[in-house]
């Protein structure tokens, strides 16, 4: 393995490190769900891929002619699927905040109808 | 002749290509199992797929991928920065984006590319009135981050698959 | 100066699981605890991608892989029920 290829495998693996912390920084740190949901999709998404493509690279430099891909596959599934969980997550979020104001609207009206005949 | 062989030509290569990192194109055999299967597939799971829109400009589509790329690694980098920083300076706010696209695979297409643009999730997509509701970690000033997102995304896209 | 790298790199995760960990316990909403063990999930991908660079073998490979998809069908499949049915109801 050349200076040069494992100076970028190990800057990648702790910039990548980093991120992955800062998306768990955020995810405990923030005030309310929905800004909580910003860090892990995204921080985390990147760190997570920058720490594959140090082993993309790891595993292909190692010596031996093969190349090593397959950590690509992991990369690209994750950023194909990071959108989508936030999108639900939201959804199911304002879904719940919805019902319970709901449900706070219905009780307080039920208190009123009950203050009624007095 | 073209559309009968390959009547999704994207997804072909789609699968083809995911085949090839799994496998880590290890051998030619592989390969040609790849192939294989970016033929059979398409044309078994054909009545699944809603019609997509056709991708006209592949040298566009290659120019956002790179701005798409660096975005994430910049704005990455404010988001960290606000993350550790002190919490009462952020604005969180939701902004509603109206969108001149009209096809529902290119609005997936751009709420995705803003939810890992960092600073903004898409939340949810409107379908009859084409609102894109977006949640930003930190947005003074909502008229702006509409500008943005329309200006460097949506047009984009637009041009991309002609919509 | 990999070893190093990759010392700093399990610290640095090891605190994240941490604080996924204090997510999932403390809450406060469902969603909060679906989020946290999702970020979990992710965290515990990019670790055993550091075990495979550590260990110079890619056994760990398909593990990871696995992670990630029933990771995603978990969390997809935990949204929908809070969105479509309840228990209490």
């Amino acid at each position: 393995m050349s200076p040069i290829s494992e100076a970028t495998v190990a800057a990648l693996i702790v910039l990548g490190a980093l991120f992955v912390l800062l998306g768990s920084v955020g995810l405990a740190r923030l005030p309310d769900f929905l800004t909580r949901l910003h860090g892990p999709t995204k921080a985390t998404t990147v760190g997570v891929g920058a720490i594959l493509l140090a082993s993309a690279i790891f595993f292909s430099s190692g010596g031996s002619a093969a190349i090593s891909l397959h950590e690509l596959a992991i990369l690209l599934f994750l950023f194909i699927t990071a959108p989508i969980t936030a999108h639900l997550l939201a959804k199911a979020a304002l879904h719940r905040q919805a019902k319970r104001s709901d449900e706070a609207d219905a009780e307080t009206r039920a208190d009123d109808g009950r203050q009624a005949p007095d | 002749m073209r559309r009968r062989l390959l009547p999704r030509p994207l997804l072909s290569l789609s699968v083809f290509v995911v085949w090839a990192l799994i496998t880590n194109a290890a051998s030619l055999a592989l390969l040609a199992l790849g192939a294989l299967l970016a033929l059979v597939i398409p044309r078994l799971t054909a009545p699944f797929w809603p019609q997509p829109p056709r991708l006209v400009r592949p040298l566009a589509a290659l120019r956002f991928l790179a701005v798409f790329a660096f975005d994430i690694v910049t704005a990455n980098w404010r988001v960290a920065r606000q993350v550790v920083g002190p919490l009462h300076r952020l604005s969180p706010a939701f902004v509603e984006v109206p969108l001149e696209l009209r096809d529902p695979f290119v609005a997936t297409l751009l709420a995705s590319v803003v939810s890992l643009t960092p600073g903004t999730v898409a939340i949810d997509v409107d379908r009859r009135d084409w609102i894109l509701l977006v949640h930003a970690l930190d947005a003074p000033d909502p008229r702006a981050l509409i500008d943005e997102i329309k200006e460097r995304y949506e047009q984009p896209l637009r041009e991309i698959f002609a919509c | 100066m990999l070893n190093a790298a990759l010392e700093i790199a399990f610290v640095f995760i090891a605190v994240a699981l941490a604080l996924n960990l204090y997510r999932l316990l403390r809450g406060p909403d469902l969603c909060d605890r679906i989020l946290a063990l999702d970020t979990l999930g992710i965290n515990a991908i990019a670790m055993l991608v550091l075990f495979g660079i550590r260990s110079a073998s890619t056994a760990y490979f398909e593990v990871a892989l696995l992670l990630a998809l029933l990771g995603f069908v978990g969390t997809v499949a935990l949204c929908k029920f809070l969105l479509r049915g309840d228990i209490i109801e």
